[in-house]
């Protein structure tokens, strides 16, 4: 613990960063709390900011109060990209400090409690953590997101699915349907030919490269390596430079090299950013992407690029396989899911209030608020999203199509850096380097990182 | 003659017991004192300055990492991840990306052009050169986070402003020439202090001497050569250590490309943010750190040995 402490400081020290945790005081008899989000008023997930601040935080005050108990509740807003935000929060969990109640990553799970910086919720709170009536409105496979090694570390936040969104009057020009569908990787690779025939600056964006990170993997790499028959790993095993992984990188040759798509918008530090604000432009035609892109990206009401017309002008559908029926589970469409997690630091002062925090955010009536006036997403209770994605087209449409069919990444804590090499892989093959080549790379590379080939699927 | 020069030695001799034992004892308690005075200073630099180069050096022979079973039982590794980063290609790749970013923006840029607008300016009075410094010292009391903001919203390639400028919509200077942008932009930060340097040294050359040279016909730059720059040989170098030390760890340009476009420009203080907090291996990026010291020691010596000959 000490050594862990002192290389944290001096990490944080030499590297430039501070561990800027928000310790849980407490003066008299008043309990002090925080909450921590990738999230801040004005910038990055607004509504998420905003709802904490609004209503969350005076009602469960309120709340408390009427149960006698006099609690504060402070929000720690971040608005930076998800490695930065994990970078922080891991410095100051490792320094003993952070927030008390706290989102992460889905995927970070596993490194996260490996690391210690997650405990079991049991361990902190006792047998109420299980007890939760909420987890019985919660799928398995959502529950799933939230577990490791068999113990619940955390409350998974919801779930998400990936699709490829079109804009339809470019289409239109393009003389491609409204109800477009591609049933296969050529298909979408004529539509993208269509588009360019018809002047559209920018036909395909598929996520690539580094600069981007995890968003490369979900929205990317991920999604084509499942539509090629693959899985990042099976059975305990890895893939590595196997047929599906050089079909995916084919993919990526042929938008980026073909010029249907922008590599140089694959290599910018802000190229994702500006992807949203060319597909709203009207300057994208086809984006992959997930339905955060729908919710918090061109959502006419407080996107970052908001399109007023969004309901009438973008078009959805679902990710083709190569061909049908050569996907994973012999599907003829696929898509990618995740999902975030909020969990209870351990260096907390007061986990059992913090618990009821944590709770107190997913319950059916705050998720109902939070996702009122246009601010739906796909919750994690069964319950809820009955209710609110009614009047939802887009959800309603992943919910009942996309879920059905998706995939999700390993919850093991070697997969960040995997994913890492994927995306080195696609930069590559964006970059001019040939798909097999690329490959081969990302295969050596897997090998340092799980062990050895013997890890690995023969190709 | 003989016994005159050989008396003065004699009374000395004399003496000198007595004051080597009164000179010994006041020595010891000068130093005494003098270590009194020293002690907090070094104290102070062994808590955060050795203890700290050891620990990173320690913490490079394990596979300490932020996060996962290697952050809460980091293992020791011995030389592993010192022979990774000399195995490395991005390793290599970033140190030559550094040499030409020391070079190019701390050698030619900041202390050549600082030199060259210090001696452009130096007998002139009036709003031009209070316009130069101006401007020149506007870039160097700016926080580093805000002009690299500045700096990107000038280089970019879809509405920036170099661009309209020059005529140029969609070059793309970030992408397609991302060293030479982070050149550009430090000399045009940096150069503030080497002009203001070599301004006050100038001022220190005698006149007389320049005045000298140009009667017995010396050109411009043998007037340079043979006059001002021997006059100021120890300003240059030191001016030359500190930049290029700075230079070499300077983090700036991450803010600017954030090392792309495909590690372009991920010079080693970059790289070794990459790999130590966004990749979360601590253990190879404290062992990388530990190299860059050692260049960076390595370079001072050599200056500094530089700054002695010839005093």
């Amino acid at each position: 613990m000490a050594l862990r402490k002192v290389a944290a400081v001096l990490a944080a020290a030499g590297i430039g960063l501070t561990a800027c945790g928000q310790s849980s005081g407490g003066g008299g008899d008043t309990i002090e709390l925080t909450i921590a989000q990738n999230a801040i008023a004005g910038g990055k997930n607004a509504a998420a900011a905003d709802f904490v601040a609004n209503w969350v935080i005076p009602q469960f005050e309120a709340a408390q109060k009427a149960k006698g108990k006099d609690v504060k509740v402070k929000f720690v807003p971040s608005g930076v990209d998800d490695e930065q935000y994990k970078t922080k929060l891991s410095l100051d969990l490792k320094s003993g400090k952070g927030a008390d109640v706290i989102d992460i990553d889905g995927i970070w799970a596993g490194e996260f409690a490996e690391a210690g910086y997650i405990k079991p919720l049991a361990d902190l709170v006792g047998a109420e953590a299980d007890s939760w009536d909420g987890w019985a409105q919660i799928p398995e496979s959502v529950q799933g997101l939230a577990t490791y090694n068999g113990k619940k570390y955390a409350l998974p936040i919801g779930t998400d699915g990936r699709v490829l969104y079109f804009n339809k009057t470019l289409f239109q020009k393009a003389g491609l349907p409204a109800d477009w569908q591609p049933k296969s990787w050529q298909e979408i690779l004529d539509a993208g030919t269509k588009l360019k025939s018809a002047g559209v600056p920018v036909p395909i964006q598929v996520n690539a490269g580094t600069a981007m990170g995890e968003a490369t993997s979900m929205q990317g790499v991920l999604p084509l390596l499942a539509g090629a028959g693959g899985e990042v790993q099976k059975d305990g095993k890895w893939t590595g430079a196997s047929q599906p992984l050089k079909d995916a990188l084919g993919f990526y040759q042929k938008i980026y090299g073909g010029g249907l798509g922008d590599p140089k918008l694959q290599q910018e530090a802000k190229g994702r950013d500006k992807s949203f604000q060319q597909f709203a432009a009207g300057k994208i035609g086809i984006l992959m992407e997930g339905d955060y892109f729908w919710r918090g990206v061109i959502n006419p009401k407080d996107g970052v690029a908001p399109m007023a017309d969004r309901d009438q002008t973008v078009g959805y559908a679902l990710i083709p396989a190569i061909e049908p029926g050569k996907g994973i589970r012999g599907q003829d469409f696929v898509s990618m899911s995740g999902g975030a997690l909020r969990t209870i630091n351990p260096n907390s002062k007061h986990p059992k209030e913090a618990f009821e925090l944590l709770t107190f955010t997913l319950s059916p009536e705050a998720l109902k608020e939070e996702t009122k006036d246009g601010n739906v997403r796909i919750t994690p209770r069964t319950d809820v999203n009955k209710e609110i994605l009614a009047g939802e087209p887009l959800l309603t449409y992943i919910s009942d199509k996309v879920l059905p069919l998706t995939a999700f990444r390993p919850p093991v804590a070697v997969y960040p850096q995997v994913s890492v090499a994927l995306q080195e892989a696609t930069a590559a093959v964006v970059g001019g380097t040939a798909p097999d080549q690329a490959a081969t790379a990302y295969q050596k590379k897997l090998e340092g990182l799980v062990g050895g080939a013997g890890n690995i699927i023969a190709p | 003659m003989a016994q005159a020069t050989s008396s003065p030695p004699d009374i000395i001799d004399e003496q000198a017991p007595a004051r080597r034992s009164y000179n010994s004892d006041a020595a010891g308690l000068g130093r005494l004192r003098a270590g009194m005075f020293v002690a907090p200073a070094l104290l102070l630099i062994a808590a955060f300055l050795v203890f700290p180069a050891l620990w990173v050096l320690y913490l490079g022979l394990t596979n300490y990492r932020l996060t996962g079973i290697a952050a809460a039982e980091p293992q020791f590794v011995g030389p592993a991840n010192f022979l990774d980063a000399v195995s490395n290609p991005v390793f290599w790749d970033s140190t030559w990306l550094t040499v030409q970013f020391v070079l190019g923006s701390a050698v030619i840029g900041q202390v050549g052009l600082g030199f060259t607008i210090a001696w452009l300016l130096r007998d002139r009075r009036g709003p031009l050169k209070r316009l130069v410094e101006g401007l020149v010292i506007l870039a160097w009391i700016l926080p580093s986070a805000v002009v690299s903001f500045l700096w990107v919203a000038l280089l970019d390639r879809d509405g920036g402003t170099l661009n309209a400028l020059l005529g140029l919509p969609g070059f793309a200077w970030l992408l397609d020439h991302p060293m030479l942008s982070i050149i550009i932009f430090n000399t045009w930060r940096g150069t503030a202090f080497s002009m203001m340097l070599y301004g006050a040294a100038l001022g220190n050359v005698p006149p007389s001497h320049l005045e000298s040279a140009r009667l017995a016909g010396a050109s411009g730059w043998q007037q340079l050569r043979d006059v001002v720059f021997p006059h100021i040989r120890g300003h240059i170098l030191t001016n030359l250590l500190l930049i290029s030390l700075w230079t070499f760890n300077d983090f700036t340009p991450f803010l600017i490309t954030a090392g792309g476009p495909d590690g372009r420009s991920e010079i080693l203080a970059v790289h070794v943010y990459k790999v130590a907090l966004q990749s979360g291996e601590l253990g190879y990026g404290a062992a990388v750190s530990t190299v860059i010291l050692l260049i960076n020691l390595v370079v001072a010596v050599f200056y500094l040995r530089l700054l002695r000959s010839k005093k």
